[in-house]
């Protein structure tokens, strides 16, 4: 399994043809306390930069792209009871979505761990 | 010698005593008063009006008669008018002090104008009054119509929108109606920047357009050379903000004007700030085609506690044949309504109605009253007077606040600042939190979304030198204490009726409705 990362600031997990997404460390503690998640529904078909799910802080909402193509299989329903989930554990129980990748060389253009690193040191 | 006063001995100078956390019986701190809700005091046996008892009627609503109480509050006519009196006291207002807020709500509202509003001629008539009876009321909505075209160097206005985004909408739909008209049903892309107000991209959504980000340079301003590169046949039109929400002057705005009606758009303008330009720039010469004028806040019709917005949406002579109904019109000496019945072939493309009548009467007057009480020489001075009041600020703070577009010039008419340079922990929150403590209501905070941890302070022209002299000396020392690490910041307010408040908590868990005792726990 790889982990994959966007400019904006989006996680991606890959196994196999299954990706599992969510925001950075670095986001959630741009954006504060998360108060209220929008997940996408089963089955919907995203296009790579797609808004694909809505994250509500006490600052701000910010829409989430599909950093990669595909068709969604699951969004965390944890995430609309327990929004507090982002902040604790972004990288972890704080996921948004998995889906089925449409195109694996989509994520070519992405980073790795230490290209992110590097990448927001510089922000 | 006369009786002797028997009272008994009175100091009347104070002792010497440490100020401590003293709680009191009531919960009240001297004038500072604590105030229940109104559900929960008094007693629903209890009426302001004492009436007969109601003879018993049979039922005719077949079983569906209510079962249980119905839960109103019961105060007797001293106690409403106190329990209100004491909210009130908890409130702020522009009628207590400055307002920096950089919102609609916080200038002056001259009291000449509520007395025009309250004559009975304009205050007693009903919209669906035969014209004939209310032939001075059309003509101030004919008068103050011409003023604003005038202001605006535009060709026709629409003055029944009911505020802001209300006018974005109109705006929008017009030029939604023109590209119709010429078959570019394809044109579905309006850009907007990235530091517009949030109702910009929600109008454009809901009226069918996607939205697309133009990007900010530097300074603040609308990248040109990005806007011109993304023009084309999908586009729509721009929705700018001029002056922006970063407080600046858009000054390519003729330059983008020529580009977006080059590639075949439209150019919306958000007019919320116009108060910053009146009388000195016409936005009808930088090409705008449609563009929005708060009643409610360059001609200081209240809005703020409650008033009614009014945004009235000048027309370019591209947009104007597309304006909603109802309009008024002189004809000879008398004014009527054009209306669905009479637009006929002289307003046959206008998009429809917005609304069921003219607009905001009420706001009219006072808008009308306040223009015409200022002149045309008292308007020009209204923007000279906010433009200088907001620099006046910013030039007052750079020395202890990030500004972040200090370095590129003058501000219009609010000042905007940073939490660059505050120490770890320490935020643009806790500056607003102390300023409480000092009397203020805190500034717009966090707003632009452009700007890290914004502060946006808007004065206004209302302001003498003195207040502005007493709230810039607030806000340094509050500024100052938080640069310098003062925790105390950190637990500010600490002289408010309420202490800071868990915003997170509130957001996660909102409880919006008051519920009694019984039913809260049952609910648990």
């Amino acid at each position: 399994m790889s982990r994959y990362f966007t400019e904006d600031h989006e996680w991606i997990d890959v196994d196999g043809d299954t990706a599992t997404v969510g925001i950075t460390e670095y986001a959630q503690s741009q954006l504060g306390d998360i108060v209220f998640v929008e997940v996408p529904e089963e089955g919907k078909e995203v296009a790579k930069g797609d808004d694909a799910a809505v994250v509500e802080s006490v600052k701000a909402a910010s829409d989430v792209y599909a950093p990669v193509s595909g068709t969604v299989i699951e969004g965390n329903e944890a995430l609309a009871d327990n929004p507090a989930l982002v902040n604790e554990d972004p990288e972890g129980e704080g996921w948004f979505f998995k889906l089925t990748l449409a195109d694996t060389s989509e994520l070519d253009s992405l980073m790795n761990d230490s290209a992110y690193q590097d990448y927001v040191s510089k922000l | 010698m006369s009786t002797i006063n028997q009272s008994g001995w009175r100091p009347t100078t104070p002792q010497a005593g440490e100020a401590s956390d003293i709680s009191t019986f009531t919960g009240n701190r001297a004038l500072m008063l604590e105030e229940a809700l109104i559900f929960e005091i008094g007693s629903s046996e209890t009426t302001g009006v004492d009436f007969g008892d109601v003879p018993a009627a049979p039922s005719r609503l077949g079983g569906l008669e209510r079962s249980a109480e119905i839960g109103l509050p019961g105060l007797s006519e001293p106690e409403t008018v106190r329990h209100y009196t004491r909210l009130s006291r908890q409130n702020y207002a522009i009628d207590l002090g400055l307002f920096p807020l950089g919102s609609c709500t916080m200038k002056h509202n001259p009291r000449l104008n509520e007395r025009m509003a309250r004559l009975p001629g304009f205050a007693d008539i009903h919209p669906l009054a035969p014209v004939d009876t209310v032939q001075g009321a059309l003509e101030v909505i004919d008068q103050l119509a011409h003023w604003l075209i005038t202001l605006t160097g535009m060709q026709a206005v629409a003055m029944s929108p009911k505020a802001g985004a209300h006018g974005e909408l109109c705006g929008i739909l017009a030029i939604r109606s023109a590209l119709d008209a010429q078959g570019q049903q394809d044109r579905k892309i309006l850009l907007v920047p990235t530091s517009a107000h949030g109702t910009n991209p929600a109008t454009a959504a809901f009226a069918g357009f996607s939205v697309e980000d133009i990007p900010a340079t530097e300074d603040g301003r609308v990248d040109l050379e990005a806007l011109k590169a993304r023009l084309g046949p999908d586009i729509a039109g721009v929705m700018i903000t001029n002056p922006n929400t970063c407080g600046l002057f858009e000054r390519d705005m003729k330059a983008i004007s020529d580009a977006v009606h080059a590639a075949g758009g439209y150019v919306y303008c958000d007019g919320a700030n116009f108060n910053a330009i009146v009388g000195r720039v016409r936005p009808g010469d930088l090409g705008v085609d449609a563009m929005h004028i708060n009643l409610h806040k360059t001609f200081s019709t209240p809005h703020g506690g409650g008033g009614p917005g009014s945004g009235p949406v000048v027309l370019s002579a591209a947009l104007a044949p597309y304006a909603p109904l109802p309009f008024v019109e002189k004809d000879g000496d008398k004014f009527h309504l054009v209306e669905e019945e009479t637009a006929g072939e002289h307003h046959a493309g206008t998009f429809g109605r917005m609304t069921a009548f003219n607009g905001q009467m009420g706001m009219f007057t006072r808008a009308l009253t306040y223009i015409l009480s200022h002149g045309a020489d008292g308007l020009r001075q209204v923007a000279e007077d906010s433009v200088l009041n907001a620099n006046y600020i910013l030039r007052s703070m750079t020395d202890v606040l990030d500004a972040p577009f200090a370095k590129y010039g003058p501000c219009m008419h609010e000042a905007i600042f940073s939490d660059k340079g505050l120490p770890e922990g320490l935020s643009t929150i806790d500056i607003a939190k102390g300023l409480i403590d000092e009397g203020y209501h805190p500034m717009t905070v966090y707003f632009p979304l452009v700007v890290h941890g914004a502060m946006l302070v808007e004065p206004t022209e209302t302001e003498s030198k003195a207040t502005l002299d007493q709230f810039i000396g607030a806000f340094r020392s509050v500024a100052a204490r938080a640069k310098n690490g003062d925790p105390t910041i950190k637990t500010a307010p600490h002289f408010a009726p309420r202490r800071r408040l868990d915003e997170t908590l509130a957001a996660r868990k909102p409880v919006l409705a008051w519920k009694a005792p019984a039913q809260a726990e049952a609910a648990e």
